[in-house]
């Protein structure tokens, strides 16, 4: 589903936010990103999602090479990646109905036909009766949820988070994984940026380690604990 | 460190209850996902593009309506800029119509020579009727005109002690109305006063085609100011949609990390300007309507004391038409052109 070659990244002024990483990541599978603030987590979520453009290196996404697709095709390429933001990224002005529909609205769906895709998102994510009210009076964990159910509403083969229990405590952070876990059983195939190795290391995926920009390793989730 | 298959077995029975749900959940997910995909194709593609429209349309109204004093504060600044020309132009157009109707009347009166005799006078008055120029000529003796003017001048005991007549006999000729344009006149006034009988030829309409012309420099104003307020116009609602693009830039950033095209992101705020358009067009209307019922009444009584049963055209269909069709046309190129310049500039970082 994603596959990285030799990627590299410099920022202009010289820093180089990732050097020669290389992984592939199957379709199906669930794995975390982890590493320190600045290990470049955030750049290699950018580089898949089209944000940055790699210098060096190709990233191939669903058999795509990113490195050939031109601006105006950049929406279509992310409309096959659900995103999970750590601060959820919803529109206040907008009910939660009408944030979830978002996606289905902006790949052409009319707008009478979402209706049931958003429940059914909505319903997933445990928040069928919330759907009239506005994001801010929501919980944190709420709309993280709605945020989930935005990302999933279009059914991309592949789901991105960044952060995404960055603001949770634990029990809503566990509740989080367990959403993502779901929708991996269903074959989506996800991706999650995080630093909370606590939360993690209770659950047994495919991790990659990033420090300073270099990939040091690639293992499980188990790694963690018996490092411990 | 435990194995993961202990953990398994340590969940509580809310746990396996939860996950079972969730399972379950998935599959009604699942199920709608294909329900929906048949639903679609009994759509034709083109109502598909309809509803959305409609719906983006709706959208952008409902937004500026959630801040209705502003909208209407930008309404009627282009209300006010759509309204000022256009009544100008109407109200000078009206003018127009009355001088016209004055020139309709116009005259030049040929005073003869002393020499020429009634006889010879009315010749030439016969003579001059068959000039194509010419609609209508008329006679007038010396001693006719003699007696008008004492009837009218209220000079007739003053004028009884004249042992001659001082008045000249005069032929008054009517214009044909093809006549009226300036170079045809100064030709006609020309070929007239070579006529050996004609000491004098007196043009009596030279005011109304002074005020004429200034009627047209007044129309060809009111055109150079319609194009300076449009002008207004574009850039009061390019302004507009730059800020409100700049207030929704977190939005945008949004519906961009979410797979939005540049066009997708664009119809809104061409929606907005067409709003904009729209409602100024519709609000100038109605202004000029105000205007013209305003001073109806002083120009009713102006045209009773000249005699006329002129009354105001006001905007008409096709007036009201002409000015819809501006007021969208401004909205939506100022709109367009803050949106190409402002959206190609927020990108998500």
């Amino acid at each position: 589903m994603i596959k990285l070659v030799n990627i590299s990244k410099r920022y202009p002024g010289g820093h180089e936010a990732l050097s020669n990483v290389t992984c592939h990541l199957q379709a199906g599978e669930m794995a975390f990103l982890t590493g320190h603030s600045g290990a470049g987590k955030s750049t290699l979520l950018k580089l898949i999602t089209l944000i940055e453009r790699t210098t060096r290196g190709e990233v191939v996404l669903d058999g795509e090479n990113l490195s050939r697709v031109r601006r105006r095709e950049i929406p279509f390429v992310r409309r096959k990646i659900g995103m999970v933001f750590q601060d959820h990224n919803l529109l206040n002005d907008k009910t939660v109905f009408d944030n979830v529909a978002l996606p289905l609205i902006i790949s052409g769906i009319p707008p009478s036909e979402t209706g049931r895709r958003v429940r059914a998102a909505l319903d997933k994510v445990g928040l069928l009766r919330k759907e009239k009210q506005f994001p801010i009076t929501l919980s944190t964990g709420e709309q993280q949820r709605v945020g989930i159910a935005r990302a999933v509403v279009n059914r991309p083969p592949l789901l991105l988070a960044d952060e995404p229990t960055g603001n949770l405590d634990p029990a809503l952070s566990r509740e989080i994984m367990g959403l993502f876990e779901a929708f991996n059983h269903i074959g989506t195939t996800v991706l999650i940026a995080t630093h909370d190795l606590g939360l993690i290391s209770q659950l047994q995926y495919r991790l990659f380690t990033l420090h300073e920009g270099r990939l040091i390793a690639d293992g499980t989730t188990q790694d963690l604990n018996n490092a411990a | 460190m435990v194995p993961r298959k202990n953990r398994r077995q340590r969940q509580t029975p809310q746990q396996r209850q939860q996950q079972r749900r969730r399972q379950q959940d998935l599959t009604t997910f699942i199920d709608y996902e294909s329900d929906a995909r048949t639903r679609q194709k009994t759509h034709s593609a083109l109502s598909r593009y309809f509803e959305q429209q409609a719906w983006v349309g709706k959208a952008a109204l409902l937004q500026l309506l959630q801040t209705p004093l502003s909208t209407l504060m930008t309404a009627a600044v282009i209300a006010i800029a759509l309204a000022l020309p256009t009544g100008l132009f109407l109200l000078l157009t009206d003018l127009q119509k009355i001088v016209s109707n004055w020139q309709g009347n116009a005259q030049v009166s040929l005073f003869m020579k002393k020499s020429i005799s009634d006889q010879e006078a009315r010749l030439l008055t016969k003579k001059l009727q068959t000039w194509e120029e010419i609609s209508n000529a008329s006679h007038l003796s010396a001693a006719q005109a003699l007696d008008e003017f004492q009837q009218q001048s209220g000079f007739g005991d003053a004028l009884d002690i004249l042992q001659e007549n001082p008045l000249p006999a005069v032929i008054i000729v009517k214009l044909h109305r093809s006549q009226l344009i300036t170079g045809n006149i100064e030709r006609l006034t020309e070929k007239l006063r070579e006529l050996p009988q004609v000491d004098i030829v007196q043009l009596d309409f030279k005011w109304i085609q002074r005020l004429n012309s200034f009627v047209a420099l007044g129309k060809r104003g009111a055109l150079l100011l319609s194009g300076l307020l449009a002008v207004a116009v574009l850039l009061i609602i390019g302004n507009t949609i730059r800020l409100t693009i700049h207030n929704r830039r977190q939005e945008i950033l949004v519906t961009k990390l979410i797979g939005a095209t540049n066009q997708f992101i664009r119809k809104p705020f061409l929606y907005a300007g067409f709003w904009y358009g729209l409602m100024g067009a519709v609000f100038a209307v109605l202004l000029i309507a105000l205007l013209f019922w305003l001073i109806s009444d002083p120009i009713h009584r102006l045209s009773v004391l000249y005699n006329s049963t002129f009354q105001l055209s006001g905007l008409g269909f096709v007036g009201v038409a002409y000015i819809l069709a501006i007021g969208v046309v401004l909205g939506l190129t100022g709109s367009w052109i803050a949106v190409t310049r402002h959206i190609h500039a927020i990108e998500p970082k």
